[in-house]
């Protein structure tokens, strides 16, 4: 057992320590996984562990939520396509049959899984979570060690609540210095997948440090954590801090009092120690990034907004070049015209990337008393932060716009829950895939903030939210 | 899962960057049950227009690489996604190696899973076996125990994480492994709740 240790560690491994079980010769460690998140996609996990005859392990550490394939509008009266029913229903029966907590489709906490779950207090720092879906490294907003697994490994974990995990090489991604006024954690991701590339942090686990990210609310570093994997990256990590703490306190399985206090002492000790090495160590200057938009099919193919779409014939890499040539054609766009003259057909605010309060408030913000020229979707995080932000009034500022306000869940995000753009459709998102047919066949998808969303509702094409902030933030 | 050795087969040129999981397999397939098959699935949208029809846009849908089993491809190969359903696809249309500059890490770690080698190459080298197999070259013999690839000119090395290589090797089940260590987790259970009182979830 590698526990404790005294040699100067990082986060990442401060966490990765303390859950090692056992450890083969030939590398990987046998890690205990702390919380195990599942949703409607996981049928094939416990399609697995009925083949092998298995029992889930630790229920008490597994908790379901149906996102994925909810319908975002008309859910009362029963489902009415047949394969998402089926979905929703398997997941259903199989947290049933194993004694797995749901939050369903009827349940007042329902929304999406990682937004559900940081705001349960089910996600703490210092544990491993793991769930069948990319952006689990969302989780590590709170300095928790989160990663999304394919089926195989969901039923690994299922019957054995542990996962064999080779330890991924150390990066750090340092912002510093102060975010200008209508910059936030969504520009500072796609701006560090722009330089490094979508493949940039493969193998490795970020921890994401400096000035700029410790000014970061809860909700922000969220939005940073979950595109850690739309640049490779294995996972994602933010020191606890007293921002951590506060936002813990009094959240329903989070601990409480002493026991609290406790978890508190501890989790403040996760920090990096000062002199603690990383593989890979990269600063980016805060003060310099500007509101981001995605121009092409990758994550990686984000510019300014005061940018121009890019030439392939002045790239100097062959295969860069390529790529650039197809994403441009895919995206009906031509090289070296101002991004502010692309004309987007629909907007959509949510998924797990950017429908946590925050991202309702500063698209609401910009939205309130303005207009959109076209039609969109506000789909929020959980069915609580629905429900806050109808309390605070945001849902009034979106339908006054002239955009729909709709129930919760993966949305327009994924493609397979009746929410999509039509082929050939341009939509500004604020989702976290501008993949090819991420959102419906034939969609073409620019990433952007919340804020810059509703920027581009208004006035129709890509467009700079700056000046439709200035007085109201 | 059966072991990989050697593998001597029909080989197919994709010469894209970044093919995404959401390309390898559009997310609306993904209700169906995998008992049904997913190869079908492969590339769909890449591979067929809007209603339906075949375009003959890949090389996967040459008649003279029918029965393919190992596919070429530019970088950062399975990016996004973490479903398995991507794996699924490839290898119930009969993929057993998929040759890239880089993969995705989830895809490489559920492709392990699958029997299924993500075959890493050097760039050029990518390069180099695109351009032979569109040159005509039907096949390759991609050799795990040499990490070697062989057919196009001078052998190519590539590289598999050796976790990977071994239960490829091996065609290792990660749970059977798992489960005779049983004693291991008990054990680490019974001391963490002391030394982590806090985390397990209230209520």
């Amino acid at each position: 057992m590698p526990y404790p240790r005294s040699a100067p560690r990082t986060l990442f491994e401060k966490v990765w320590d303390q859950h090692v079980v056992a450890s083969r010769d030939d590398g990987p460690d046998l890690l205990f996984i702390d919380r195990h998140l599942v949703h409607e996609g996981s049928h094939h996990a416990f399609a697995k562990l009925r083949e092998k005859g298995l029992p889930v392990a630790r229920p008490d550490l597994t908790f379901g939520v149906a996102d994925h394939y909810v319908p975002t509008r008309n859910r009362s009266g029963g489902l009415a396509d047949a394969g998402v029913r089926r979905m929703v229903d398997q997941l259903s029966e199989n947290a049933r049959a194993h004694g797995i907590r749901l939050f369903g489709l009827d349940d007042p906490r329902q929304g999406i899984v990682h937004v559900v779950g940081p705001e349960q207090g089910l996600t703490l720092p210092g544990l491993t979570i793991v769930c069948g879906d990319s952006h689990t490294s969302t989780h590590g907003a709170f300095g928790a060690m989160a990663f999304g697994i394919g089926a195989s490994d969901v039923a690994h974990v299922l019957a054995t609540q542990t996962l064999w995990q080779k330890r991924p090489r150390r990066m750090r991604i340092a912002f510093e210095g102060e975010l200008m006024p209508g910059v936030g954690a969504k520009d500072m991701a796609l701006s560090w997948i722009a330089r490094l590339g979508a493949d940039g942090a493969r193998g490795h686990a970020i921890e994401y440090a400096g000035s700029a990210v410790r000014a970061l609310s809860m909700e922000g570093r969220l939005t940073l954590c979950n595109l850690s994997i739309e640049g490779g990256g294995r996972l994602g990590m933010i020191a606890p801090d007293e921002t951590t703490i506060r936002y813990l306190e009094g959240r329903p399985f989070a601990p409480t009092g002493d026991l609290f206090a406790r978890a508190a002492e501890d989790w403040l000790a996760l920090a990096s120690d000062g002199s603690a090495a990383f593989d890979r160590e990269i600063v980016l200057a805060a003060g310099e990034i500007a509101p981001v938009v995605t121009w092409g099919t990758s994550p990686e193919d984000a510019l300014p907004i005061t940018g121009e779409t890019p030439d392939p014939g002045r790239m100097a890499d062959e295969g860069r070049a390529a790529h650039a040539r197809e994403a441009l054609a895919y995206m009906g766009l031509v090289p070296g015209r101002p991004l502010t003259e692309i004309a987007v057909d629909r907007v959509f605010i949510g998924s797990c990337t950017n429908s946590r309060i925050e991202d309702l408030r500063a698209a609401a913000a910009v939205l309130a008393g303005r207009k959109a020229r076209v039609p969109g979707l506000v789909s929020p995080g959980s069915s609580l932060v629905k429900r806050q932000a109808e309390e605070e009034g945001l849902d009034r500022i979106f339908v006054e716009a002239g955009l729909e306000w709709v129930e919760s869940g993966c949305s327009m995000c994924v493609g397979m829950n009746g929410d999509i753009v039509a082929p050939g459709e341009r939509c500004a998102s604020t989702t976290n895939r501008n993949f090819k047919g991420r959102q419906g066949p034939g969609a073409r998808t620019h990433l952007m903030s919340p804020a810059m969303v509703a920027a581009a509702a208004i006035e129709g094409r890509l467009a700079d939210a700056r000046p439709y902030l200035e007085g109201r933030i | 899962m059966e072991p990989f050795r050697r593998l001597e087969a029909i080989a197919c040129p994709l010469p894209l960057a970044s093919v995404d999981t959401d390309q390898i397999i559009p997310a609306r397939f993904m209700k169906t049950p995998r008992s049904e098959g997913y190869g079908r699935f492969l590339l769909h949208d890449l591979r067929h227009d809007a209603e339906g029809r075949p375009t003959g846009a890949l090389s996967l849908d040459d008649p003279t690489r029918a029965g393919a089993r190992i596919l070429v491809a530019r970088r950062n190969f399975g990016a996004g996604s973490s479903r398995e359903a991507a794996v699924y696809a490839l290898v119930d249309y009969g993929i057993r190696c998929v040759i890239a500059p880089s993969f995705g890490d989830i895809f490489a770690a559920n492709a392990a899973n699958n029997g299924l080698l993500p075959a890493a190459v050097a760039e050029e080298d990518a390069e180099r076996l695109l351009l032979a197999l569109e040159s005509g070259l039907a096949g390759l013999v991609v050799d795990l125990e040499a990490e070697r690839i062989e057919g196009a000119g001078e052998a190519i090395a590539f590289s598999v994480d050796p976790v990977v290589r071994t239960k490829l090797l091996n065609g290792w089940d990660d749970l059977d492994l798992t489960l005779s260590r049983a004693d291991a987790i008990a054990a680490f259970t019974a001391a963490d709740a002391e030394r982590r009182p806090w985390a397990r979830p209230r209520g």
